[in-house]
């Protein structure tokens, strides 16, 4: 019980911080905080199962070198407790979004499935790879702990992936529009823009009386295409797990040697 | 009768690095890696047969441990197959796969649930395996407090409470007092009357003789011997006892030298002394000068035991052989004695009398007596009475 409370709590208070140093910074995106929990609770699946399923073997040593049992259970069960706690903080943000009256868009909620399902494949790929990988070189879960720094800035998640396009592919930008590109191999952006468009659903909000011109928040690409990127990398990330499981299988017989 | 076990020819491998990276920074900083192989186990096969115990000895290093890992999938065998035939519960280590920062109850369930128990299964076993370990108090403290004993008894407990086909056991019944290695002992018996298959193992070889059937001794990943644990034990025994750094082979100054020992049971060569019979013990010697005197000797020791059980020495039997030139041959003759069946090893010894060892050969011979059929008959012994008032 005591775990649902702390589960739940991290994004409650990430969403005050954010809202916090955004109010400061100036803020345009309406509805911020739909916008970042639609992004961040999916981040958040994989960061919790990356961070913890790089250790999740050699944490489990004293088992891994004792007893028999089939050694994917370990990543596994990091996958699916991350999963659990997706399922908790999407339904506090479903009574929010309820609550607050905020209206849902049944042609993008396609994305929501589509996106969900590549991100625990592409996920548990990763992390049955680390996993393995971390048993052998233990500073792997140091150059993870970096990645994820990184790459929770390079995904938009607190900030709205529409401005990136704006800049990146506006007639003035350098090597336009090929850095936008770059920016969209990160299979993430996909992903996370995936879940933002089925639940926050606003390309460019409308004039309002506060900010007389319209706000660009997500990507200006169409449903159609969005949900095609997705499923490449959906397809990408079925071979990567096939890779993914055939390493951990192949390290997994000197594991119990290793620790 | 089917295998239980099936080894087919596995070998297992190690890397021994000098110095083995255990990071990517230094991995990628080292270029080339220098390891060594190390071969743990080469082509080792056996085959355990349905509803039999097999104990698995050999010296520290051999093997074993790595065997009976292999044996129970924690480690992978570089090459070869094990087959088995049902399903595997293996005991291995104190503590082994209990979590210490769980409870003694959720313990139990995690470690019936590596044993491929479900919760409703568990739910049906659990009083009977938190009885036969006996701490009903303690079940909801972690089980980091607990005592080595307690965690043993439970990690028993569990591990013979969850009904497995095959039961591997290594080293760990040292540990707990004698009652509870009694009911360990109790229970691995009422096992073996169920059918069950056990591979035990232990540097206890009187635990492998009371209750395998069969030993197999491993020596450097080989398979050395197999066949029945006395024979087996007391192969072993014969080996720890020929690595003890104080074992002295061959000794002497050879002036009179053991050219050939036979042994010849009830006076006929062979190999195994029926009850009843008389041991003759025949020894060729040579002098290669001629000396005044020799004080001939033997001991004979169980290979089972490792203790002398018979000694004899010429001086002490009224005579000694006089002055020897060229080559003799004598003979001990050991009347029928009370002998306990197995292997028994013979050391031979020439000296002179009161004076140094000319040659001694120690434990180089052996023989095997078979046991006397016990007969059904009470047994009229020789006994006495006295009667007095009180």
């Amino acid at each position: 019980m005591l775990g649902a409370i702390w589960s739940v709590l991290n994004p409650i208070v990430f969403l005050a911080v954010f809202t916090f140093v955004v109010k400061i910074l100036g803020n345009e995106t309406p509805h911020y905080a739909v916008f970042l929990l639609s992004g961040l609770l999916a981040w958040n699946l994989f960061s919790v199962a990356l961070g913890n399923g790089t250790r999740s073997v050699i944490d489990n040593g004293n088992l891994v070198k004792k007893v028999s049992f089939p050694r994917e259970v370990l990543p596994l069960a990091v996958v699916g407790v991350a999963l659990f706690d997706f399922l908790l903080q999407s339904c506090v943000l479903l009574i929010f979004m309820v609550v607050t009256g905020y209206g849902f868009h049944l042609e993008a909620l396609i994305l929501y499935p589509l996106s969900f399902v590549t991100l625990v494949v592409f996920t548990t790929a990763l992390v049955f790879w680390v996993s393995a990988v971390n048993v052998r070189y233990r500073d792997v879960q140091h150059l993870i702990g970096l990645a994820l720094l990184v790459w929770f800035w390079m995904t938009p998640i607190v900030y709205p992936g529409g401005l990136v396009q704006d800049k990146l592919t506006a007639p003035t930008a350098p090597f336009t529009p090929h850095l936008w590109t770059v920016y969209l191999l990160n299979p993430l952006t996909p992903i996370i823009s995936g879940f933002q468009r089925a639940l926050y659903y606003t390309v460019t909000a409308p004039p309002t009386l506060g900010t007389p011109h319209p706000v660009r928040v997500l990507p200006d690409v169409s449903i159609a295409w969005l949900a095609g990127v997705i499923g490449l990398v959906l397809a990408g990330s079925l071979v990567l797990l096939y890779l993914a499981w055939r390493l951990f299988f192949r390290l997994s017989g000197d594991f119990a040697e290793e620790l | 009768m089917s295998a239980a076990i099936e080894v087919d020819a596995i070998s297992k491998k190690f890397r021994l690095y000098r110095e083995k990276p255990s990071s990517l920074k230094q991995r990628l900083l080292s270029g080339h890696l220098r390891a060594e192989d190390f071969w743990a186990l080469r082509e080792v096969s056996f085959a355990v047969e349905s509803g039999t115990s097999t104990g698995l000895i050999g010296h520290n290093g051999s093997g074993k441990t790595t065997l009976l890992k292999c044996i129970a999938g924690i480690l992978r065998p570089t090459e070869g197959t094990i087959r088995y035939g049902g399903r595997v519960a293996a005991l291995l280590e104190l503590g082994a796969g209990f979590h210490p920062e769980l409870t003694g109850r959720e313990n139990v369930y995690l470690n019936a649930a590596f044993l491929g128990l479900s919760r409703k299964q568990t739910d049906a076993v659990y009083d009977d395996i938190v009885g036969f370990a006996e701490i009903e108090d303690f079940m909801d403290n972690q089980v980091k407090f607990f005592s080595s004993g307690m965690l043993v008894r439970l990690g028993f407990a569990v591990a013979v409470h969850v009904e497995p086909d095959i039961l591997l056991i290594d080293e760990v019944l040292a540990v707990g007092d004698e009652s509870f290695q009694k009911r360990c002992l109790d229970k691995i018996r009422s096992f073996q009357a169920d059918g069950r298959t056990i591979v035990l193992v232990t540097h206890a070889l009187d635990t492998v003789v009371a209750v395998c059937d069969r030993a197999v001794m491993l020596e450097h990943g080989v398979v050395h011997m197999q066949g029945t644990p006395m024979d087996v034990v007391a192969e072993l025994r014969h080996r720890l006892l020929r690595d003890d750094p104080d074992f002295v082979a061959e000794e002497g100054t050879r002036e009179v030298e053991i050219r050939d020992v036979t042994i010849l049971p009830g006076g006929e060569p062979g190999q195994r002394l029926h009850p009843g019979e008389d041991l003759v013990i025949e020894v060729d010697l040579l002098a290669h000068e001629p000396v005044p005197d020799v004080d001939a000797a033997f001991a004979v020791v169980s290979a089972h035991t490792n203790e002398v059980v018979l000694v004899g020495r010429t001086s002490d039997m009224g005579s000694t052989l006089g002055p020897i030139e060229g080559s003799r041959r004598m003979r001990f003759r050991v009347p029928a004695t009370d002998w306990v069946g197995g292997k028994y090893f013979v050391s031979v010894g020439l000296e002179a009398p009161g004076g140094s060892p000319y040659h001694i050969q120690t434990q180089r011979y052996s023989f095997e007596v078979v046991e006397a059929e016990r007969l059904p008959v009470p047994l009229v012994v020789d006994a006495r009475f006295e009667l007095e008032d009180p």
